[in-house]
């Protein structure tokens, strides 16, 4: 077992999607990496914590976001900090149909909650289970399911709507149709 | 609610747009270079516990 890899230098191949996540928890570029250096910093210095074998990005992510939930402890105050990340990319080409709904989904997915939009990374584009989510928010299955359908609900409605005024602009009729429409 | 399958599995096969944005923002910071400062950072990490504890692994 003298060969056993040490699990600290795996840790550099788990930063892009330590700062992915940190950007979704954050939405603001300068804070994120922050919050990764933390962690980073913790997980080096507390890694005899880590149980060799399980899911070392299970285990950083879940430093990270008790950081997270402790600044934002410390801070009192859930200021949205938003400096265009996840609402809106800079980098990003506009394409014929795709871009608007991009902006938009961006604009939706800040304004989420933070647990909601935590549970929606961690199950929907970090790709851990459910029951991996849960553990790392310390809820119940049950919880993240109902935040995960929550989150993605509210997503729904605001990236509907956005579709229809798009497309409906200069039509105001239209739009009381439409309107009706997603309210029914 | 028995929920085995993964997320975004649909039954009818369609992919859900909402995945689809989720995804792409999140791949978006994926595919970006990692800042230096990390690199950086896990060096001197690395280089201080060797300083302390005289090569041990």
């Amino acid at each position: 077992m003298s060969d056993a890899p040490d699990p600290r230098e795996e840790i550099v191949e788990h930063l892009p999607a330590l700062r992915a996540f940190a950007i979704s928890l954050t939405r603001n570029h300068a804070t994120a990496d922050d919050m990764v250096q933390d962690t980073v910093v913790k997980a080096w210095t507390n890694i005899d914590k880590f149980q060799a074998g399980t899911n070392l990005r299970a285990w950083l992510f879940t430093i990270l976001r008790n950081t997270y939930y402790s600044n934002r402890r410390k801070a009192k105050r859930e200021v949205a900090d938003v400096d265009g990340v996840f609402a809106e990319s800079m980098s990003e080409k506009p394409a014929h149909d795709g871009h608007l709904q991009m902006a938009d989904f961006r604009r939706a997915f800040a304004q989420l909650p933070d647990e909601q939009r935590e549970a929606l990374i961690l199950v929907g584009a970090s790709g851990f289970a459910y029951e991996e989510a849960a553990d790392m928010c310390g809820v119940a299955v049950g919880t993240i399911k109902s935040r995960v359908n929550r989150a993605r609900a509210k997503l729904a409605e605001l990236m509907h709507l956005r579709e229809d005024e798009a497309l409906e602009m200069t039509d105001s009729a239209t739009m009381s149709v439409v309107s009706q429409r997603v309210a029914g | 609610m028995v929920g085995h399958m993964a997320p975004d599995d649909k039954k009818d096969g369609r992919k859900d747009p909402i995945d689809e944005h989720l995804k792409r923002v999140y791949d978006e910071v994926l595919q970006e270079d990692v800042p230096d400062r990390f690199t950086d950072l896990l060096n001197q990490l690395r280089q201080q516990d060797q300083s302390k504890s005289g090569g041990k692994a």
